[in-house]
């Protein structure tokens, strides 16, 4: 018997193709590291030369990312001991806290616009491409030629316009506002992926339920739906993605009620100094649903990565 | 349960026509045959008498009721498709019980019908199982359940066993055919295995190139082909053609072949110019005597019986003979043929010509 097969890699091209897996790995999750571990140090150990590794931790940064903070009179401070660890914090350098910042404020917009534009662009995605794949419309290659067409220029040159546009329409610095740019950004893509998951799916299913005594849209939705779910969790992390980290229109478009975390977190540079575990902090906090939200889909995306080659 | 008339319907897609004016009836309870090479609109057909394509023209009646324009969920028909369509995300038992929570059914009845039904079909023992690993004959089961498990007036079958193994189809095909006599239910089956539908159909449709070329019981299908088309597509080896220029009157009884007059049954319509003689392979005798005389090309031993092939002055013929008969190739031999089984056709237009053997099947001039 030889261990050679034709199916299978041979050890040897096993080993390989591992270690480039684990090199890319290391390489795209050092930057990662380091601002995650930027977030536990003090400010003194951010910028000191050559960077430490191992250091004390403290939560330092993340209360300044979480308040705003005053300088106080020698008097005041001893008359008000401080009542909680995080103040203690503050009190290293003779401070109080104010309040809290606007940071929670922002990451909470972020939330809303970005699931907010997601969900509307594969419900709209789900139902265009099922409009496409199923139904006999006239000009549908053009139209669907349209709808990509929408991409064949960066989003940002038409940045002007859509500023007027805004403005003239009350949606600047609006959540609604902003999930329409997203939805609206989102939405080729969105139609294009899932036209082919749901183009992959064989009309007998919806049919076997037509037969069965279901109406057309009760077939879409018990059958079509539950056989897309792995294209709609795709197609939903990459309009995610998009939408949680777009910062350019978020710059010009939002400065207070929508505005997302990713214009908001460079302004914690100007706060008292060069801020960096402050930064850190809030770019780790601001790293985690996607993250959560990638996890939690992940055995969707893998299958769905390979664009619906792959089901049964 | 239900007789089913189709009535000139007529389906076309953008330009392409896939079903022309087409009539037949099915009576209640019977198998019925959609039997007709790849491509000839038999799915076409079966789809629209079950709703899932509306015809462009024509009419649909079910039980005397035209539901030609209806949506599926009101014709109370069912359907077994040809890759079964077994709800993916679903076990078995919610495959079953599928098309009766759609009728909003008790789920206490829903459970008591979904175990009826498997121990009809003998699956009570993959309810449980998602359908994704079962094999193909139980896949098979359960689509039939699906089908069977509301009661419905008919059922459509497209090619159900065109999916499995052969040696499983056979066994299949019989249990099918129980199936059906023990409920009695209307059934109407695709397929383009000619050998299938004569074994199975009560009575078969034969289509072409989207046309209805003949419809009547395997026997009469077998025996009184109205086209060559049938008489070449029916039975294995198929007819034998020995097409000849000539003519025949009304009433002969005989035609006139390479100046041997040969038997056939009376003609009640007369034609000239280029005509086809047309006799199954069983109907061919090898004798000595004959003065119509071909050359053994080859021969096929089958058994019981071994099939022959002949050279004769009107182009190659296959004769049944019993196993015993000696036959060597390059001898010449004469040649008999039954003449009451015998068909004449007209070249052209490929349709037989009316005689005393097909009177009633063949009605066209
Ligand atoms: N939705 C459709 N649009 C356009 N043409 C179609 C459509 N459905 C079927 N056809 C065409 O109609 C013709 C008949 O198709 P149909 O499926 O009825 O054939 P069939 O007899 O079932 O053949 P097979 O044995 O291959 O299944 C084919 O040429 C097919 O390409
Ligand atoms: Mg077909």
């Amino acid at each position: 018997m030889s261990s050679f097969s034709v199916t299978e890699p041979s050890t040897r091209s096993k080993w390989f193709a591992g270690s480039l897996v684990i090199l890319y790995a290391l390489i795209t999750m050092v930057p990662l590291a380091w601002i995650m571990l930027t977030g536990f140090k003090s400010p003194a150990d951010a910028i000191s030369y050559p960077p430490k590794v191992i250091f004390d931790p403290t939560l330092e940064g993340y209360v300044n990312l979480f308040t705003t903070r005053t300088r106080q009179t020698d008097e005041f401070l001893a008359a008000n001991p401080p009542e909680t660890w995080y103040e203690e914090i503050v009190r290293q350098y003779d401070m109080v806290i104010a309040g809290p910042s606007k940071f929670s404020e922002r990451f909470l917009n972020s939330v809303i616009i970005g699931f907010g534009s997601t969900f509307l662009s594969v419900f709209l995605g789900t139902l265009a491409a099922y409009a496409f794949s199923r139904f006999k419309i006239p000009l549908a290659d053009d139209l669907l030629f349209f709808i990509l067409s929408t991409r064949m220029m960066p989003p940002i040159a038409v940045a002007i316009p859509i500023f007027l546009m805004y403005r003239q329409l009350g949606l600047s610095d609006t959540h609604l506002g902003m999930i329409l740019l997203y939805t609206a950004v989102n939405i080729s893509l969105a139609v294009w992926l899932l036209k082919s998951f749901i183009d992959g799916i064989p009309t007998e299913y919806e049919e076997a339920a037509l037969i069965d005594g279901y109406t057309r849209f009760q077939a879409f939705y018990k059958v079509v739906l539950p056989q897309a779910a792995t294209g709609i969790a795709s197609t939903a992390i990459f309009c995610l993605i998009f939408a949680w980290n777009e910062y350019a229109f978020a710059v010009l478009l939002t400065s207070g009620t929508a505005q997302t975390a990713p214009p908001f977190i460079p302004t914690i540079i100007g706060v008292g100094g060069l801020d960096w575990p402050a930064v850190a902090a809030g770019a780790t906090i601001f790293l985690l649903p996607v993250m959560i939200f990638t996890v939690a889909l992940r055995k969707h995306l893998l299958r769905g990565i390979t664009f619906g080659a792959v089901r049964k | 349960m239900a007789q089913i008339i189709i009535k000139n319907v007529r389906k076309e897609f953008g330009d392409f026509t896939a079903v022309k004016e087409s009539s037949f009836t099915i009576e209640d309870g019977e198998f019925f045959m959609l039997l007709g090479p790849s491509g000839c609109g038999k799915t076409t057909t079966l789809r629209m008498i079950a709703g899932l394509e509306l015809p462009t023209s024509g009419e649909i009646y079910l039980d005397g009721e035209e539901i030609s324009q209806k949506p599926p969920s009101q014709r109370d028909i069912a359907f077994v498709f040809q890759m079964f369509a077994l709800y993916p995300h679903m076990n078995v038992y919610k495959n079953l019980s599928y098309p009766l929570v759609s009728q909003g059914m008790a789920r206490r009845d829903v459970k008591a019908k979904v175990e009826d039904v498997a121990n009809i079909l003998g699956i009570q023992n993959i309810l449980k199982k998602p359908v994704g690993g079962l094999s193909g004959g139980d896949r098979q089961r359960v689509a039939l359940g699906r089908a069977i498990v509301r009661d419905p007036k008919a059922f459509m079958m497209d090619e159900p066993l065109g999916a499995l193994d052969a040696e499983f189809r056979e066994h299949m095909a019989e249990e099918l055919r129980a199936l059906h006599d023990r409920m009695g239910a209307t059934t109407v089956y695709v397929t383009h295995d000619q050998l299938e539908a004569m074994q199975m159909g009560d009575k078969i449709v034969v289509m072409n190139n989207a046309v209805v070329e003949q419809f009547g019981t395997p026997q009469e299908i077998y025996d009184k082909p109205a086209t060559m088309f049938v008489a070449d597509f029916i039975g294995s080896p198929s007819m034998n053609f020995l097409p000849f220029h000539g003519s025949v009157a009304e009433g002969a009884q005989t035609v006139d072949l390479q100046g041997q007059s040969i038997a056939v049954p009376r003609q009640m319509q007369g034609a000239s110019g280029k005509l086809v003689f047309g006799v199954r392979p069983e109907h061919v005798t090898l004798s000595d005597t004959g003065a119509y005389r071909g050359e053994v090309l080859a021969t096929e031993y089958l058994g019981t019986t071994q099939i022959i092939t002949l050279d004769t002055p009107n182009g190659a013929l296959k004769a049944r003979a019993p196993a015993g008969q000696v036959a060597t190739v390059g001898e010449k031999i004469g040649l008999g043929f039954k003449g009451e089984a015998v068909t004449l056709f007209d070249e052209n237009s490929g349709r037989a010509l009316r005689s005393e053997l097909n009177e009633g099947i063949v009605t066209h001039g």
